[in-house]
Order: structure tokens, then sequence, then C-alpha cells
């Protein structure tokens, strides 16, 4: 079967623009998206190492402004809606299959390795930035965060930097 | 009035509120293609620049949103949550996030959309990025100075340009619409498409982007609720068209004395005449603050009259003509003010021995009622102190 085109991209946009919009209004915050990963290493670290956990500073600061079960946030929540609601979406638009997709001049491997190291940067970057894309950047922008506009400017400023040096990882020889 | 979290809803539903907009959110970045790696790059190569026009267009609409519901007072600005500002850890770390979007292909949130329908390249990604956050918060106190440094709190940034959030506004906009042009013609160029556009669809498209400068156009062209309800408020004056309920020092002194829960007492003169002298059982909502939150279950109720008073007339018919436009409530405004009121009740002189009976008998109620309501305020006192609404600050950012 083949799968259905995209939404319009400005279609898209304004309903994601409202869906945060009311997210602003009824919750106060915008969305997120590394947080809940934050929180999925918190809670293993907790569980796992207790000791540690005690030990180490972070946790600690963690631990006083978060007095619940670091599963137990909002974003956690958040971001299992998010899985639910992109399989939905793949589902009707005929897009659920198990794939790797990486860009024509290199081999499966490569574009593995790059995925990891690629999340290894974002998942550090989001940690000092305080947010990432979602948190940061579009939620910023939608309450005029001048942090989250500069966090978001400085991403896309970076990766068009870097692009030309990434190239072959995405363009035909 | 929102953000209905805490105060309308219970944090304990918030977190299925999360779920909901977490469905909405991740089926919206599928249908817009972000799931794909491809597509996502694709804006940083000029051949696809799906990214930006999505991206672009939801902040623009929530911005617009955000301040038409706030010019409608239907939303607090001051409660949302907005990112702090620490310069060096927001440059250095979105330097290292633009890393990790041009290696890997996505960003947290497209990553989980992704491996939500099956990419094995997301699952890696999602894998890289729990290694990094471990690594960041294993090596915190190695990262702590620049995570700290130059902290300039939750700034926005029309406060720290001083320009109005309006102008921001379309400021953006403008910005957007500009940049929707040129990546459309680049998209074209790359791709080697040749689009001519149809006189119908070119109407399309300038209708649309006319829309946000209208929004904009309505929150600055338009007084604002407050404004609004100072105009009105004016304008009733102006008119003397208002007629106030008016109640005497000595009715006022004997409903306290026996009906005190039935009354507000309100003083809305400055809390330092407050401090020096209030009449007992008061309590203290500044003229210029009575539009604060805190305030409002004051204003709307039905169980209990408010008084209000002040040094002068025109101020506490001011603010009872206020409250009458903020709230729903019965509100009278004490004849007196408060000097007279003092006067009246705690310096009450004895008449002379001629004098008449009616004299006499004030006197004795008066002198009787002070004390009484003195007295009547130690014992209350826990109870007589305002409930103030408390405030709460919202979490909320990437934490």
């Amino acid at each position: 079967m083949k799968t259905k085109s995209f939404m319009n991209p400005y279609m898209a946009g304004l309903i994601l623009g409202l869906v945060l919009l009311s997210t602003i209004y009824i919750t106060g915050r915008g969305l997120g998206a590394s947080g809940a990963v934050k929180s999925v290493v918190v809670a293993t670290v907790k569980t796992t190492a207790p000791q540690h956990y005690e030990d180490s500073r972070f946790y600690q600061e963690y631990d006083k402004t978060h007095p619940e079960s670091p599963l137990r946030s909002w974003l956690v929540f958040e971001v299992l809606g998010v899985i639910a609601g992109a399989f939905l979406s793949g589902l009707i638009s005929d897009r659920v299959a198990f794939k790797l997709e990486k860009g024509p001049g290199i081999r499966n491997r490569v574009r593995i390795i790059a995925a990891m190291t690629g999340g290894m940067l974002f998942g550090f970057g989001s940690q000092l930035g305080r947010g990432c894309t979602s948190g940061a950047a579009l939620s910023g922008m939608a309450v005029m965060s001048f942090g989250g506009i500069l966090t978001m400017m400085v991403i896309f400023g970076s990766a068009y930097g870097l692009a030309y040096f990434a190239r072959k990882l995405w363009l035909k020889g | 009035m929102g953000p209905l979290v805490p105060e309308i809803i219970s944090n304990e539903f918030n977190l299925v509120i999360a779920f909901i907009v977490g469905i909405g959110f991740g089926f919206i970045l599928e249908q817009a293609g972000f799931s794909s790696t491809k597509k996502l790059v694709g804006l940083f190569y000029g051949y696809d620049f799906t990214v930006l026009k999505v991206f672009f267009t939801a902040g623009v609409t929530a911005l617009i949103g955000v301040l038409l519901l706030a010019h409608l007072d239907l939303l607090d600005m001051e409660l949302i949550y907005i990112n702090p500002t620490f310069l060096w850890s927001a440059l250095l770390g979105g330097a290292i996030m633009g890393a990790g979007f041009i290696i890997g292909g996505f960003c947290p949130g497209t990553s989980v959309c992704a491996a939500a329908i099956g990419k094995i390249d997301a699952f890696a990604f999602i894998f890289g990025s729990i290694f990094g956050i471990f690594i960041f918060i294993e090596g915190y106190p190695l990262f702590e100075k620049i995570y700290k440094m130059e902290n300039r709190g939750a700034v926005r940034i029309d406060e720290y340009f001083s320009i109005s959030p309006e102008f921001f506004a379309f400021l953006l906009t403008l910005i957007a619409i500009g940049a929707f042009i040129a990546v459309t013609q680049i998209e074209n160029k790359v791709n080697n498409k040749k689009v001519a556009f149809s006189r119908v669809s070119l109407m399309k498209h300038l209708a649309s982007g006319t829309i946000p400068f209208l929004f904009i156009a309505v929150m600055v062209f338009t007084p604002d609720r407050q404004e609004y309800i100072q105009h009105q408020i004016a304008e009733a004056r102006q008119q003397k068209k208002c007629t106030f309920k008016e109640i005497a020092a000595d009715k006022l002194a004997y409903e306290l004395i026996n009906n005190h829960y039935k009354i507000n007492l309100i003083d809305v003169r400055n809390p330092a005449s407050f401090k020096k002298f209030h009449i007992p059982l008061a309590i203290n909502i500044p003229l210029d603050q009575m539009m604060n939150r805190e305030w409002k279950a004051y204003f709307v109720q039905k169980h209990k009259i408010n008084v209000f008073y002040a040094d002068q007339d025109t101020t506490a018919k001011k603010a009872c003509l206020l409250a009458r436009f903020i709230g729903k409530s019965e509100n009278y405004v004490l004849r007196e003010s408060t000097a007279q009121f003092r006067d009246l009740v705690f310096n009450i002189e004895p008449p002379a021995t001629a004098a008449s009976k009616k004299e006499f008998n004030t006197y004795k109620f008066r002198s009787q009622a002070a004390m009484d309501l003195l007295n009547m305020e130690n014992a209350l006192k826990k109870f007589s102190q305002p409930v103030k609404k408390k405030v709460r600050e919202i979490v909320g950012g990437c934490s």
C-alpha cells in the first residue's frame, strides 16, 4: 500500500500552534521532550544505584526540586501521549514499519552510529541548554522567552554551520 | 482565567492533560512528516523546508494566541512559565544541539515520533540521547559553573529589547512570512521545480498571510479588558450616572458588632495608612491592586456585602465602582471617611450634662462600639486576616 502524503506544512503548523496554545492556557507551561528522557535516566539511577544517587550533587538538586517520583512528571506523561499520537498518525497514513532511514551514500552501520552520536550530543546539549527544540525553542517562542528564542537561533545556526561537513551523511556522493 | 492549573484543574488531573496534549503533539508532528529524518534535515540542504514552515507557523500561532488571550484577560501572562535565560549555557547548549541535529537527523521530540512508527535509526538516536543526558548528569560538577553562568532570569524578549509584545509578534510574523516566501523559492530551485502561482492560489496565500496581522491589529487598536474597565468607570463618573449604596458610620459599627460575618470591610488606602489606623475588622486591598487575581474571590460572591472606605469619598466610590465592574457582589460605600469614622466612634467626647437623652444614647452606643470592635478584632484576629488566594509558581520547561 502506498503511504499517504504529509499534511500541508502551514496547516500542520497552525494545528501544532493551537495544541501548544491550549497547553499553555490549560497548564501554564509549554510542550517538551528531552525532560522526559532525563526523568527516565534519573529514575533508572535511583532504582539501580541508590547509593550513588544519594552521593551525587545533581540527583540531590533534582530531588529537592522534584519531591515526587521522577517518573511522575508532566513531561513523562506527555511523551507517552506523543508515542501514542505518532503511532496513531502512522497507522492512519500507513507509515508504521520497521525501517532504517538514511542518506543515499552511506551504509546502515554508519547511519546507526551517526544517529547515536547525534542523539548523545542532542541529549547532552539539551541538558546544558535547559531544553530542546520543543521545550526551549518552540515553547520559548510562544511565550517570548529570551533564552528560548536565543537557544532556537543557535540550534539552527549551528546546524547550518555544520551542514557542509555532514553533507556525506545526507546527500548523494 | 487561565492558566487553569492548579486552580481549576488539579495537579493530578494535569497528568491526564499531559497525556492528551501529548497525543495531539505526536499526531501532528508525525502528520507533518517529522518522523522522517530526511525531511527534517532537508532544511539544512535546501531541498525541504517543512520543518521551518511548521515550526514558524506554530510559533506565530501560539504567540499571537497567548497575547490575544492575555488581551482579553483570559490568561495571566505573569503566571505562565517563561524559560529562564542563562546566557552561556543557552549558547553552548544550543550549539551542541545543532551539531546533534545535523549528525543524528532528529531532535528529541521527533525521534520519539519516529520511533513510535518503527524507525530503527530513531531508536539509536534515543539511545544516544539517554547516554548524553547521563553524561551531563554524571559530569554535572564539571559543567555546573557554565550551566549557571550569566543568569538573566525569566526575561522575555520584549522586555529585553523594551518593545511591546505586540510589536514583537508583528516582527516575528513578518520574519516568518518573509522566510516562507524565500525558502519556497530556494526549495523549488534546488528541486528544479517550476511553479507558476495561479491567481486563486496567490489570493489564498495573501489572505492567510494577513490573518495574523489582523489579530495583532485588533490587540493594538482595542483597549484590553483592564483599560476597558477603567474607561467605563471614567465614563460613568463623568455622566454622574452612578448611584452608590451608602452606609453610615453608626450603622456600620452596629452591623460589624452584630453581623460581622456578613460584611467584608475593605480599606482601599495604601498599606502604610492602613497600618497607622484602620477600622477594626477591615482588610486592606489598595485601590490599584483591586484587579489582582488574588482578591478576585472578594468581588465575586453572594453571601457577604462589601463595604469600602478610604480617606476621601471619591476614592471609596471609585473602588466601589471598580468592584462593580470586575465582579458580582453587593457593594456599599462608607459615608464617612476614615478620619471621620475615627472621630465619631473612637475619639468621641462625653456629652455635656445638659445634653439630650439622644446624645447620651449615641455616646453610650459609640463608646461601647469602639470597645467591642477592638475586642472583636483581637478575638477574630485569625479570621479577619484577608484570605489571600495563593498564586502558585508554575513549573515548566524541560525540568
